[in-house]
Protein backbone atom coordinates (compact mmCIF):
# COMPACT_ATOMS: atom_id res chain seq x y z
CA UNK A 1 0.00 0.00 0.00
CA UNK A 2 1.10 3.53 -0.81
CA UNK A 3 -0.26 4.91 2.48
CA UNK A 4 1.25 8.33 2.18
CA UNK A 5 -0.04 8.69 -1.36
CA UNK A 6 -3.51 7.63 -0.23
CA UNK A 7 -3.38 10.08 2.65
CA UNK A 8 -2.26 12.89 0.34
CA UNK A 9 -5.06 12.27 -2.16
CA UNK A 10 -7.62 12.04 0.63
CA UNK A 11 -6.26 15.25 2.13
CA UNK A 12 -6.40 16.97 -1.23
CA UNK A 13 -10.06 16.04 -1.69
CA UNK A 14 -10.97 17.34 1.76
CA UNK A 15 -8.92 20.48 1.19
CA UNK A 16 -10.70 21.04 -2.13
CA UNK A 17 -14.16 21.19 -0.60
CA UNK A 18 -12.91 23.18 2.39
CA UNK A 19 -11.54 25.81 0.01
CA UNK A 20 -15.09 26.39 -1.23
CA UNK A 21 -16.82 25.72 2.08
CA UNK A 22 -19.54 28.31 1.54
CA UNK A 23 -20.76 26.36 -1.41
CA UNK A 24 -20.04 22.84 -0.17
CA UNK A 25 -21.03 23.12 3.49
CA UNK A 26 -22.90 26.30 4.29
CA UNK A 27 -25.29 26.29 1.34
CA UNK A 28 -26.47 22.69 1.93
CA UNK A 29 -27.10 23.47 5.60
CA UNK A 30 -29.21 26.49 4.72
CA UNK A 31 -31.13 24.48 2.12
CA UNK A 32 -32.06 21.92 4.76
CA UNK A 33 -33.20 24.64 7.15
CA UNK A 34 -35.51 25.94 4.43
CA UNK A 35 -37.00 22.48 3.95
CA UNK A 36 -37.50 22.33 7.66
CA UNK A 37 -39.28 25.67 7.89
CA UNK A 38 -41.63 24.82 5.04
CA UNK A 39 -42.46 21.26 5.99
CA UNK A 40 -42.74 21.79 9.71
CA UNK A 41 -45.09 24.75 9.41
CA UNK A 42 -47.28 22.91 6.92
CA UNK A 43 -47.22 19.39 8.24
CA UNK A 44 -46.54 19.46 11.97
CA UNK A 45 -50.21 19.14 12.90
CA UNK A 46 -51.16 16.73 10.13
CA UNK A 47 -48.60 13.97 9.92
CA UNK A 48 -48.62 11.17 12.43
CA UNK A 49 -45.33 9.41 12.91
CA UNK A 50 -44.45 7.48 16.06
CA UNK A 51 -46.06 7.85 19.47
CA UNK A 52 -44.14 10.26 21.63
CA UNK A 53 -42.09 11.57 18.71
CA UNK A 54 -43.02 14.91 17.23
CA UNK A 55 -43.11 15.33 13.48
CA UNK A 56 -40.39 17.98 13.76
CA UNK A 57 -38.03 15.57 15.48
CA UNK A 58 -38.86 12.87 12.93
CA UNK A 59 -38.27 15.23 10.04
CA UNK A 60 -35.03 16.68 11.37
CA UNK A 61 -33.49 13.25 11.80
CA UNK A 62 -34.45 12.36 8.22
CA UNK A 63 -33.17 15.66 6.87
CA UNK A 64 -29.81 15.18 8.58
CA UNK A 65 -29.35 11.84 6.82
CA UNK A 66 -30.59 13.30 3.55
CA UNK A 67 -28.03 16.08 3.70
CA UNK A 68 -25.27 13.63 4.59
CA UNK A 69 -25.89 11.39 1.61
CA UNK A 70 -26.61 14.14 -0.91
CA UNK A 71 -23.39 15.92 -0.08
CA UNK A 72 -21.37 12.74 -0.20
CA UNK A 73 -22.68 12.19 -3.71
CA UNK A 74 -22.03 15.78 -4.70
CA UNK A 75 -18.47 15.61 -3.45
CA UNK A 76 -17.14 12.71 -5.50
CA UNK A 77 -19.25 13.42 -8.54
CA UNK A 78 -18.26 17.06 -8.88
CA UNK A 79 -14.62 16.67 -7.95
CA UNK A 80 -13.91 13.66 -10.08
CA UNK A 81 -15.97 14.80 -13.02
CA UNK A 82 -14.33 18.18 -13.01
CA UNK A 83 -10.82 16.75 -13.00
CA UNK A 84 -11.80 14.31 -15.71
CA UNK A 85 -13.08 17.15 -17.89
CA UNK A 86 -10.20 19.52 -17.15
CA UNK A 87 -7.69 16.75 -17.76
CA UNK A 88 -6.06 17.18 -14.36
CA UNK A 89 -7.14 13.63 -13.55
CA UNK A 90 -3.91 12.45 -15.22
CA UNK A 91 -1.97 13.73 -12.22
CA UNK A 92 -3.82 11.22 -10.08
CA UNK A 93 -3.40 8.45 -12.66
CA UNK A 94 0.34 8.84 -13.23
CA UNK A 95 1.49 8.23 -9.63
CA UNK A 96 1.76 4.78 -8.06
CA UNK A 97 -1.77 4.75 -6.59
CA UNK A 98 -3.84 1.60 -6.93
CA UNK A 99 -7.55 1.55 -7.77
CA UNK A 100 -8.22 0.69 -4.17
CA UNK A 101 -6.17 3.59 -2.82
CA UNK A 102 -7.81 5.93 -5.28
CA UNK A 103 -11.22 4.64 -4.20
CA UNK A 104 -10.49 4.98 -0.49
CA UNK A 105 -9.22 8.53 -0.86
CA UNK A 106 -12.28 9.73 -2.75
CA UNK A 107 -14.81 7.87 -0.62
CA UNK A 108 -13.05 8.94 2.55
CA UNK A 109 -13.37 12.58 1.54
CA UNK A 110 -17.04 12.08 0.61
CA UNK A 111 -17.72 10.62 4.06
CA UNK A 112 -15.96 13.53 5.74
CA UNK A 113 -17.97 16.05 3.73
CA UNK A 114 -21.20 14.15 4.51
CA UNK A 115 -20.44 14.05 8.22
CA UNK A 116 -19.49 17.73 8.40
CA UNK A 117 -22.69 18.81 6.67
CA UNK A 118 -24.74 16.39 8.79
CA UNK A 119 -23.18 17.73 11.95
CA UNK A 120 -23.79 21.27 10.73
CA UNK A 121 -27.46 20.55 10.13
CA UNK A 122 -27.73 18.94 13.55
CA UNK A 123 -26.18 22.00 15.22
CA UNK A 124 -28.35 24.41 13.23
CA UNK A 125 -31.51 22.53 14.17
CA UNK A 126 -30.70 22.61 17.88
CA UNK A 127 -32.48 25.92 17.68
CA UNK A 128 -35.71 24.07 16.76
CA UNK A 129 -35.30 21.20 19.13
CA UNK A 130 -32.75 18.91 20.71
CA UNK A 131 -32.97 15.39 19.33
CA UNK A 132 -32.59 12.56 21.79
CA UNK A 133 -29.69 10.21 21.09
CA UNK A 134 -30.58 6.58 21.59
CA UNK A 135 -27.41 5.00 20.21
CA UNK A 136 -24.60 7.14 18.86
CA UNK A 137 -22.77 4.11 17.42
CA UNK A 138 -25.74 3.29 15.19
CA UNK A 139 -25.91 6.92 14.09
CA UNK A 140 -22.29 6.89 13.00
CA UNK A 141 -22.47 3.49 11.32
CA UNK A 142 -25.41 4.55 9.18
CA UNK A 143 -24.00 8.00 8.49
CA UNK A 144 -20.70 6.51 7.35
CA UNK A 145 -22.20 3.68 5.33
CA UNK A 146 -24.76 6.02 3.75
CA UNK A 147 -22.20 8.60 2.74
CA UNK A 148 -19.80 5.92 1.52
CA UNK A 149 -22.57 4.44 -0.64
CA UNK A 150 -23.48 7.80 -2.14
CA UNK A 151 -19.83 8.72 -2.53
CA UNK A 152 -19.38 5.51 -4.50
CA UNK A 153 -22.41 6.28 -6.64
CA UNK A 154 -20.91 9.70 -7.31
CA UNK A 155 -17.66 8.08 -8.35
CA UNK A 156 -19.41 5.70 -10.73
CA UNK A 157 -21.56 8.49 -12.17
CA UNK A 158 -18.62 10.80 -12.79
CA UNK A 159 -16.56 8.14 -14.50
CA UNK A 160 -19.48 7.12 -16.67
CA UNK A 161 -20.66 10.62 -17.60
CA UNK A 162 -19.35 12.53 -20.58
CA UNK A 163 -21.30 15.73 -19.95
CA UNK A 164 -22.43 17.74 -16.92
CA UNK A 165 -26.02 17.07 -18.01
CA UNK A 166 -25.53 13.41 -17.32
CA UNK A 167 -24.27 14.08 -13.81
CA UNK A 168 -27.21 16.30 -13.00
CA UNK A 169 -29.54 13.79 -14.68
CA UNK A 170 -28.15 11.10 -12.40
CA UNK A 171 -28.73 13.39 -9.46
CA UNK A 172 -32.21 14.59 -10.44
CA UNK A 173 -33.65 11.37 -11.81
CA UNK A 174 -32.07 8.77 -9.54
CA UNK A 175 -30.67 10.21 -6.33
CA UNK A 176 -33.34 12.82 -5.66
CA UNK A 177 -36.45 10.63 -6.21
CA UNK A 178 -34.92 7.78 -4.24
CA UNK A 179 -34.19 10.16 -1.36
CA UNK A 180 -37.60 11.79 -1.38
CA UNK A 181 -39.36 8.45 -1.54
CA UNK A 182 -37.26 6.94 1.20
CA UNK A 183 -39.26 8.17 4.17
CA UNK A 184 -37.40 11.36 4.99
CA UNK A 185 -40.69 13.26 5.21
CA UNK A 186 -43.14 10.56 6.29
CA UNK A 187 -43.41 7.02 7.58
CA UNK A 188 -43.76 4.61 4.70
CA UNK A 189 -46.30 2.70 6.77
CA UNK A 190 -48.73 5.57 6.21
CA UNK A 191 -48.45 5.19 2.41
CA UNK A 192 -50.97 3.32 0.25
CA UNK A 193 -50.04 -0.34 0.15
CA UNK A 194 -48.50 -0.29 -3.31
CA UNK A 195 -46.13 2.56 -2.48
CA UNK A 196 -45.31 1.06 0.86
CA UNK A 197 -44.24 -2.16 -0.87
CA UNK A 198 -42.26 -0.21 -3.47
CA UNK A 199 -40.40 1.57 -0.70
CA UNK A 200 -38.93 -1.70 0.47
CA UNK A 201 -37.06 -1.88 -2.84
CA UNK A 202 -35.51 1.51 -2.22
CA UNK A 203 -32.12 1.05 -0.57
CA UNK A 204 -32.22 4.64 0.66
CA UNK A 205 -35.18 3.76 2.87
CA UNK A 206 -32.97 1.45 4.93
CA UNK A 207 -30.32 4.16 5.39
CA UNK A 208 -32.87 6.67 6.65
CA UNK A 209 -34.73 4.17 8.80
CA UNK A 210 -31.60 2.77 10.41
CA UNK A 211 -30.17 6.22 11.01
CA UNK A 212 -33.38 7.37 12.64
CA UNK A 213 -33.25 4.36 14.93
CA UNK A 214 -30.01 5.78 16.30
CA UNK A 215 -31.94 8.80 17.59
CA UNK A 216 -35.23 7.31 18.76
CA UNK A 217 -34.69 3.60 19.24
CA UNK A 218 -37.70 2.87 17.05
CA UNK A 219 -37.82 2.08 13.35
CA UNK A 220 -40.14 0.77 10.68
CA UNK A 221 -38.17 -2.42 10.30
CA UNK A 222 -35.57 -4.12 12.44
CA UNK A 223 -32.28 -2.26 12.51
CA UNK A 224 -30.41 -5.52 11.97
CA UNK A 225 -32.20 -5.95 8.66
CA UNK A 226 -31.56 -2.40 7.55
CA UNK A 227 -27.91 -2.64 8.53
CA UNK A 228 -27.53 -5.87 6.56
CA UNK A 229 -29.22 -4.46 3.49
CA UNK A 230 -27.23 -1.24 3.60
CA UNK A 231 -24.01 -3.23 4.03
CA UNK A 232 -24.81 -5.49 1.09
CA UNK A 233 -25.58 -2.45 -1.02
CA UNK A 234 -22.31 -0.86 0.02
CA UNK A 235 -20.21 -3.93 -0.72
CA UNK A 236 -21.86 -4.39 -4.11
CA UNK A 237 -21.32 -0.81 -5.18
CA UNK A 238 -17.75 -0.86 -3.92
CA UNK A 239 -17.04 -3.98 -5.93
CA UNK A 240 -18.55 -2.39 -9.03
CA UNK A 241 -16.56 0.79 -8.67
CA UNK A 242 -13.31 -1.04 -7.97
CA UNK A 243 -13.91 -3.09 -11.08
CA UNK A 244 -14.57 0.04 -13.14
CA UNK A 245 -11.38 1.61 -11.84
CA UNK A 246 -9.45 -1.59 -12.37
CA UNK A 247 -10.36 -1.95 -16.03
CA UNK A 248 -9.79 1.78 -16.50
CA UNK A 249 -13.28 2.32 -17.94
CA UNK A 250 -13.31 5.75 -19.63
CA UNK A 251 -10.22 6.94 -17.78
CA UNK A 252 -7.43 4.66 -18.96
CA UNK A 253 -8.25 3.96 -22.59
CA UNK B 1 22.57 -6.86 -17.65
CA UNK B 2 19.71 -4.76 -18.86
CA UNK B 3 20.66 -1.56 -20.58
CA UNK B 4 17.27 -0.40 -21.79
CA UNK B 5 15.54 2.37 -19.88
CA UNK B 6 12.40 1.74 -21.88
CA UNK B 7 11.76 -1.49 -23.67
CA UNK B 8 8.82 -1.55 -26.04
CA UNK B 9 7.91 -4.91 -27.45
CA UNK B 10 5.42 -5.63 -30.20
CA UNK B 11 2.94 -2.98 -29.17
CA UNK B 12 -0.38 -2.83 -30.95
CA UNK B 13 -3.13 -0.40 -30.14
CA UNK B 14 -6.59 -0.41 -31.65
CA UNK B 15 -9.06 2.39 -31.08
CA UNK B 16 -12.18 0.75 -32.44
CA UNK B 17 -11.37 0.20 -36.10
CA UNK B 18 -8.30 2.44 -36.02
CA UNK B 19 -5.02 0.55 -35.78
CA UNK B 20 -3.12 3.38 -34.09
CA UNK B 21 0.06 1.45 -33.29
CA UNK B 22 1.07 -1.47 -35.43
CA UNK B 23 3.67 -3.66 -33.79
CA UNK B 24 6.05 -1.04 -32.38
CA UNK B 25 9.20 -2.69 -31.15
CA UNK B 26 12.33 -0.91 -29.97
CA UNK B 27 14.46 -0.07 -26.93
CA UNK B 28 15.52 3.26 -25.52
CA UNK B 29 18.95 2.83 -23.93
CA UNK B 30 19.66 4.05 -20.43
CA UNK B 31 21.07 7.55 -20.33
CA UNK B 32 20.05 8.30 -23.89
CA UNK B 33 18.58 11.55 -25.15
CA UNK B 34 15.99 10.05 -27.40
CA UNK B 35 13.83 11.76 -30.00
CA UNK B 36 10.43 10.42 -30.99
CA UNK B 37 9.30 12.11 -34.17
CA UNK B 38 6.39 11.75 -36.52
CA UNK B 39 3.62 13.74 -38.15
CA UNK B 40 0.31 14.49 -36.42
CA UNK B 41 -1.60 11.35 -35.60
CA UNK B 42 1.45 9.09 -36.01
CA UNK B 43 0.87 7.57 -32.58
CA UNK B 44 3.57 9.27 -30.50
CA UNK B 45 1.29 10.32 -27.66
CA UNK B 46 -0.45 6.98 -27.70
CA UNK B 47 2.90 5.24 -27.27
CA UNK B 48 3.92 7.60 -24.46
CA UNK B 49 0.58 7.11 -22.72
CA UNK B 50 1.04 3.35 -22.90
CA UNK B 51 4.42 3.80 -21.22
CA UNK B 52 2.71 5.86 -18.51
CA UNK B 53 -0.19 3.47 -18.00
CA UNK B 54 -2.72 6.08 -19.17
CA UNK B 55 -3.57 4.01 -22.21
CA UNK B 56 -3.56 0.24 -22.36
CA UNK B 57 -2.07 -1.53 -25.31
CA UNK B 58 -4.21 -4.03 -27.15
CA UNK B 59 -1.18 -6.30 -27.48
CA UNK B 60 2.48 -6.26 -26.49
CA UNK B 61 4.27 -4.98 -23.43
CA UNK B 62 6.38 -2.08 -22.21
CA UNK B 63 9.02 -2.14 -19.50
CA UNK B 64 10.36 0.96 -17.77
CA UNK B 65 13.73 0.39 -16.09
CA UNK B 66 12.93 -3.31 -16.37
CA UNK B 67 9.50 -3.03 -14.72
CA UNK B 68 6.50 -4.12 -16.75
CA UNK B 69 3.99 -1.27 -16.86
CA UNK B 70 1.06 -3.64 -16.30
CA UNK B 71 2.50 -6.22 -13.88
CA UNK B 72 4.91 -4.05 -11.90
CA UNK B 73 3.03 -0.84 -12.40
CA UNK B 74 4.07 0.71 -9.11
CA UNK B 75 7.80 0.46 -9.76
CA UNK B 76 7.29 1.43 -13.39
CA UNK B 77 5.45 4.60 -12.37
CA UNK B 78 8.09 5.56 -9.83
CA UNK B 79 10.65 5.27 -12.60
CA UNK B 80 8.80 7.48 -15.06
CA UNK B 81 8.03 11.19 -15.24
CA UNK B 82 5.74 12.33 -18.02
CA UNK B 83 4.92 15.82 -19.23
CA UNK B 84 1.61 15.35 -21.03
CA UNK B 85 0.92 17.07 -24.31
CA UNK B 86 -2.29 18.69 -23.07
CA UNK B 87 -2.08 21.72 -20.77
CA UNK B 88 -4.31 20.37 -18.00
CA UNK B 89 -4.32 21.99 -14.58
CA UNK B 90 -6.25 21.80 -11.33
CA UNK B 91 -7.85 25.22 -10.82
CA UNK B 92 -8.22 24.82 -7.07
CA UNK B 93 -4.58 25.05 -6.10
CA UNK B 94 -1.45 27.15 -6.32
CA UNK B 95 1.78 26.08 -8.00
CA UNK B 96 3.42 25.14 -4.74
CA UNK B 97 0.34 23.27 -3.53
CA UNK B 98 0.06 21.05 -6.60
CA UNK B 99 3.75 20.25 -6.43
CA UNK B 100 3.47 19.26 -2.81
CA UNK B 101 0.42 17.12 -3.56
CA UNK B 102 2.06 15.44 -6.53
CA UNK B 103 5.10 14.68 -4.45
CA UNK B 104 2.80 13.21 -1.79
CA UNK B 105 1.12 10.89 -4.30
CA UNK B 106 4.57 9.42 -4.84
CA UNK B 107 4.90 8.87 -1.11
CA UNK B 108 7.24 11.80 -0.54
CA UNK B 109 6.63 14.16 2.35
CA UNK B 110 8.36 17.18 3.81
CA UNK B 111 11.78 15.74 3.05
CA UNK B 112 11.14 16.51 -0.62
CA UNK B 113 10.69 20.24 -0.08
CA UNK B 114 14.28 21.21 -1.01
CA UNK B 115 13.87 19.48 -4.35
CA UNK B 116 10.53 21.21 -4.99
CA UNK B 117 12.16 24.55 -4.21
CA UNK B 118 15.00 23.71 -6.53
CA UNK B 119 12.59 22.80 -9.33
CA UNK B 120 10.73 26.08 -8.83
CA UNK B 121 14.02 27.90 -9.01
CA UNK B 122 15.37 26.14 -12.11
CA UNK B 123 12.09 26.60 -13.94
CA UNK B 124 11.83 30.24 -12.91
CA UNK B 125 8.60 29.72 -11.01
CA UNK B 126 9.68 30.87 -7.57
CA UNK B 127 7.79 34.15 -7.70
CA UNK B 128 4.68 32.34 -8.96
CA UNK B 129 4.84 29.63 -6.29
CA UNK B 130 1.79 30.95 -4.47
CA UNK B 131 -0.23 31.91 -7.52
CA UNK B 132 -3.31 29.94 -8.43
CA UNK B 133 -2.71 27.78 -11.50
CA UNK B 134 -5.65 29.34 -13.28
CA UNK B 135 -3.88 32.69 -13.29
CA UNK B 136 -0.76 31.48 -15.09
CA UNK B 137 0.03 32.01 -18.74
CA UNK B 138 0.30 29.01 -21.05
CA UNK B 139 4.09 28.96 -20.91
CA UNK B 140 4.08 29.06 -17.13
CA UNK B 141 1.57 26.23 -16.97
CA UNK B 142 3.89 24.25 -19.21
CA UNK B 143 6.70 24.83 -16.71
CA UNK B 144 4.48 23.66 -13.87
CA UNK B 145 3.73 20.47 -15.82
CA UNK B 146 7.45 19.90 -16.20
CA UNK B 147 8.04 20.41 -12.49
CA UNK B 148 5.14 18.05 -11.70
CA UNK B 149 6.68 15.33 -13.86
CA UNK B 150 9.96 15.64 -11.97
CA UNK B 151 8.85 15.85 -8.32
CA UNK B 152 9.84 12.24 -7.68
CA UNK B 153 13.19 12.45 -9.53
CA UNK B 154 12.34 9.78 -12.10
CA UNK B 155 15.26 8.20 -13.96
CA UNK B 156 13.22 8.31 -17.18
CA UNK B 157 11.76 11.64 -18.21
CA UNK B 158 9.33 11.89 -21.10
CA UNK B 159 8.25 15.16 -22.68
CA UNK B 160 5.36 15.09 -25.14
CA UNK B 161 5.80 18.20 -27.27
CA UNK B 162 7.02 20.48 -24.48
CA UNK B 163 7.94 23.29 -26.84
CA UNK B 164 4.66 23.57 -28.72
CA UNK B 165 3.46 27.16 -28.47
CA UNK B 166 6.35 28.18 -26.26
CA UNK B 167 8.37 31.37 -26.76
CA UNK B 168 12.02 31.43 -27.74
CA UNK B 169 13.26 32.15 -24.25
CA UNK B 170 11.36 29.32 -22.60
CA UNK B 171 12.44 26.97 -25.34
CA UNK B 172 16.05 27.81 -24.53
CA UNK B 173 15.39 27.24 -20.82
CA UNK B 174 13.91 23.85 -21.67
CA UNK B 175 16.82 22.89 -23.86
CA UNK B 176 19.30 23.77 -21.16
CA UNK B 177 17.27 22.08 -18.50
CA UNK B 178 16.81 18.79 -20.36
CA UNK B 179 20.46 18.80 -21.37
CA UNK B 180 21.38 19.29 -17.74
CA UNK B 181 19.17 16.37 -16.66
CA UNK B 182 20.65 14.26 -19.40
CA UNK B 183 24.15 15.02 -18.18
CA UNK B 184 23.11 13.97 -14.70
CA UNK B 185 22.25 10.56 -16.13
CA UNK B 186 18.52 10.77 -16.76
CA UNK B 187 17.11 9.12 -19.83
CA UNK B 188 15.19 11.72 -21.81
CA UNK B 189 12.47 10.99 -24.36
CA UNK B 190 11.35 14.00 -26.36
CA UNK B 191 8.67 14.37 -28.98
CA UNK B 192 8.62 17.50 -31.00
CA UNK B 193 7.54 18.90 -34.33
CA UNK B 194 10.57 21.18 -34.44
CA UNK B 195 12.96 18.96 -36.26
CA UNK B 196 15.93 21.22 -35.65
CA UNK B 197 15.27 20.83 -31.94
CA UNK B 198 15.56 17.05 -32.18
CA UNK B 199 18.60 17.41 -34.40
CA UNK B 200 20.25 19.61 -31.85
CA UNK B 201 19.45 17.64 -28.70
CA UNK B 202 18.87 13.98 -29.46
CA UNK B 203 21.42 11.22 -29.75
CA UNK B 204 19.01 8.65 -31.11
CA UNK B 205 15.90 9.19 -33.09
CA UNK B 206 12.86 7.09 -33.86
CA UNK B 207 10.39 8.16 -36.50
CA UNK B 208 6.82 6.96 -36.36
CA UNK B 209 4.39 7.28 -39.22
CA UNK B 210 0.82 6.04 -39.25
CA UNK B 211 1.43 3.73 -36.33
CA UNK B 212 4.61 2.20 -37.73
CA UNK B 213 8.24 2.68 -36.87
CA UNK B 214 9.84 3.92 -40.08
CA UNK B 215 13.30 4.73 -38.76
CA UNK B 216 15.39 4.22 -35.66
CA UNK B 217 19.05 5.11 -35.50
CA UNK B 218 21.75 7.29 -34.12
CA UNK B 219 21.24 10.79 -35.34
CA UNK B 220 24.49 10.78 -37.34
CA UNK B 221 23.65 7.50 -39.05
CA UNK B 222 20.17 8.70 -39.83
CA UNK B 223 21.53 11.88 -41.34
CA UNK B 224 24.08 9.99 -43.38
CA UNK B 225 21.39 7.73 -44.77
CA UNK B 226 20.15 10.67 -46.71
CA UNK B 227 22.93 11.13 -49.24
CA UNK B 228 22.07 14.60 -50.44
CA UNK B 229 23.28 18.04 -49.63
CA UNK B 230 22.01 21.40 -50.72
CA UNK B 231 23.71 24.08 -52.77
CA UNK B 232 22.25 27.52 -52.21
CA UNK B 233 22.82 30.20 -54.82
CA UNK B 234 21.84 33.85 -54.62
CA UNK B 235 21.22 34.81 -58.24
CA UNK B 236 21.98 38.21 -59.70
CA UNK B 237 19.25 37.81 -62.26
CA UNK B 238 16.35 35.53 -61.68
CA UNK B 239 15.39 35.22 -65.35
CA UNK B 240 17.52 32.26 -66.21
CA UNK B 241 17.28 29.14 -68.28
CA UNK B 242 18.66 26.14 -66.44
CA UNK B 243 20.60 23.62 -68.45
CA UNK B 244 18.69 20.33 -68.72
CA UNK B 245 21.39 18.50 -66.77
CA UNK B 246 20.48 20.57 -63.69
CA UNK B 247 16.74 20.68 -63.98
CA UNK B 248 16.04 17.54 -62.01
CA UNK B 249 18.28 18.75 -59.20
CA UNK B 250 16.21 21.79 -58.32
CA UNK B 251 15.13 21.59 -54.71
CA UNK B 252 13.49 24.99 -54.61
CA UNK B 253 13.54 28.23 -56.53
CA UNK B 254 12.06 31.15 -54.65
CA UNK B 255 12.61 34.76 -55.66
CA UNK B 256 16.32 34.92 -56.50
CA UNK B 257 17.42 31.99 -54.37
CA UNK B 258 18.02 28.80 -56.26
CA UNK B 259 18.60 25.66 -54.20
CA UNK B 260 19.98 22.57 -55.85
CA UNK B 261 19.97 19.16 -54.26
CA UNK B 262 23.17 17.29 -54.91
CA UNK B 263 24.03 13.70 -54.34
CA UNK B 264 27.07 13.37 -52.13
CA UNK B 265 28.89 10.93 -54.38
CA UNK B 266 27.41 11.29 -57.85
CA UNK B 267 27.35 15.06 -58.20
CA UNK B 268 30.55 17.06 -58.13
CA UNK B 269 30.30 20.67 -57.13
CA UNK B 270 32.99 21.54 -59.70
CA UNK B 271 31.03 20.20 -62.65
CA UNK B 272 27.81 21.82 -61.40
CA UNK B 273 29.54 25.18 -61.25
CA UNK B 274 30.93 24.61 -64.73
CA UNK B 275 27.44 23.91 -66.04
CA UNK B 276 26.18 27.11 -64.46
CA UNK B 277 28.98 29.14 -65.99
CA UNK B 278 28.34 27.71 -69.43
CA UNK B 279 24.67 28.63 -69.11
CA UNK B 280 25.80 32.12 -68.09
CA UNK B 281 23.99 32.01 -64.75
CA UNK B 282 25.53 34.52 -62.39
CA UNK B 283 25.25 34.56 -58.66
CA UNK B 284 26.40 36.82 -55.88
CA UNK B 285 26.81 34.18 -53.20
CA UNK B 286 26.76 30.45 -52.68
CA UNK B 287 27.00 27.99 -49.86
CA UNK B 288 26.39 24.33 -49.27
CA UNK B 289 24.34 22.71 -46.54
CA UNK B 290 24.56 19.21 -45.21
CA UNK B 291 21.29 17.34 -45.27
CA UNK B 292 19.16 18.12 -42.27
CA UNK B 293 17.00 15.87 -40.24
CA UNK B 294 14.04 17.64 -41.68
CA UNK B 295 14.71 16.19 -45.12
CA UNK B 296 15.32 12.76 -43.70
CA UNK B 297 12.08 13.07 -41.84
CA UNK B 298 10.12 14.21 -44.86
CA UNK B 299 11.58 11.56 -47.12
CA UNK B 300 10.74 8.83 -44.62
CA UNK B 301 7.25 9.94 -43.74
CA UNK B 302 6.29 10.57 -47.35
CA UNK B 303 4.83 13.89 -46.47
CA UNK B 304 7.10 15.85 -48.80
CA UNK B 305 5.04 15.26 -51.92
CA UNK B 306 2.10 17.37 -50.92
CA UNK B 307 4.20 20.37 -49.99
N1 LIG C 1 -8.78 8.14 -27.08
C1 LIG C 1 -8.75 7.94 -28.39
N2 LIG C 1 -9.80 7.38 -29.02
C2 LIG C 1 -9.77 7.16 -30.34
N3 LIG C 1 -8.75 7.46 -31.14
C3 LIG C 1 -7.67 8.02 -30.59
C4 LIG C 1 -7.61 8.29 -29.19
N4 LIG C 1 -6.41 8.84 -28.91
C5 LIG C 1 -5.76 8.92 -30.08
N5 LIG C 1 -6.50 8.42 -31.09
C6 LIG C 1 -6.09 8.31 -32.51
O1 LIG C 1 -4.87 7.61 -32.57
C7 LIG C 1 -4.01 8.16 -33.56
C8 LIG C 1 -2.68 8.52 -32.94
O2 LIG C 1 -2.89 9.62 -32.06
P1 LIG C 1 -1.73 10.24 -31.20
O3 LIG C 1 -2.33 11.25 -30.32
O4 LIG C 1 -0.96 9.14 -30.57
O5 LIG C 1 -0.83 10.94 -32.31
P2 LIG C 1 0.46 11.85 -32.13
O6 LIG C 1 1.54 11.21 -32.91
O7 LIG C 1 0.72 12.13 -30.71
O8 LIG C 1 0.00 13.18 -32.88
P3 LIG C 1 0.30 14.71 -32.53
O9 LIG C 1 1.60 15.03 -33.16
O10 LIG C 1 -0.81 15.42 -33.24
O11 LIG C 1 0.28 14.89 -31.07
C9 LIG C 1 -4.76 9.34 -34.16
O12 LIG C 1 -5.35 8.91 -35.36
C10 LIG C 1 -5.82 9.65 -33.13
O13 LIG C 1 -6.95 10.17 -33.74
MG1 LIG D 1 0.72 13.76 -29.55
Amino acid sequence: MNWYGLYTLFGKEVWRFMKVATQTILTPIITVLLYLLVFVSVLEEHVEVYDNISYTAFLISGLIMMSIIQNAFANTSSSLFQSKMMGSLVFMLLPPLSSFEFYLAFIGAAVVRGLIVGLGVWIATLWFLVLPIYNIGILFIFAILGSAILGTLGLIASIWADKWDQISGFQNFIILPLTFLSGVFYRIETLPEFWEKMSYYNPFFYMIDGFRYGFFGVSEISVTISLSIVSIFFVTLTAISLWILHIGYKIRY
Amino acid sequence: MVTAAVSISHIHKHYGSLHALQGIHFDIPKGCFFGLLGPNGAGKSTLINIMAGLVRSTQGSVRIMDHDVRQQWRQARYALGVVPQELAIDPFFTVYEVLRLQSGYFGLGRENKPWIDELLDILNLTDKAHTNLQKLSGGMKRRVLIALALVHKPPVFVLDEPTAGVDVELRKVLWEFTTHLHQKGHTIVLTTHYIEEAERLCEQIAILDEGKLVALDDKAVLLARYPYRLLRLSLLDRNIVLPTSLQDKVHSFLKDELVLRLHREKDHIGSILDALRIANIQFSDLHTEESSLEEVFLSLTHKDKGK
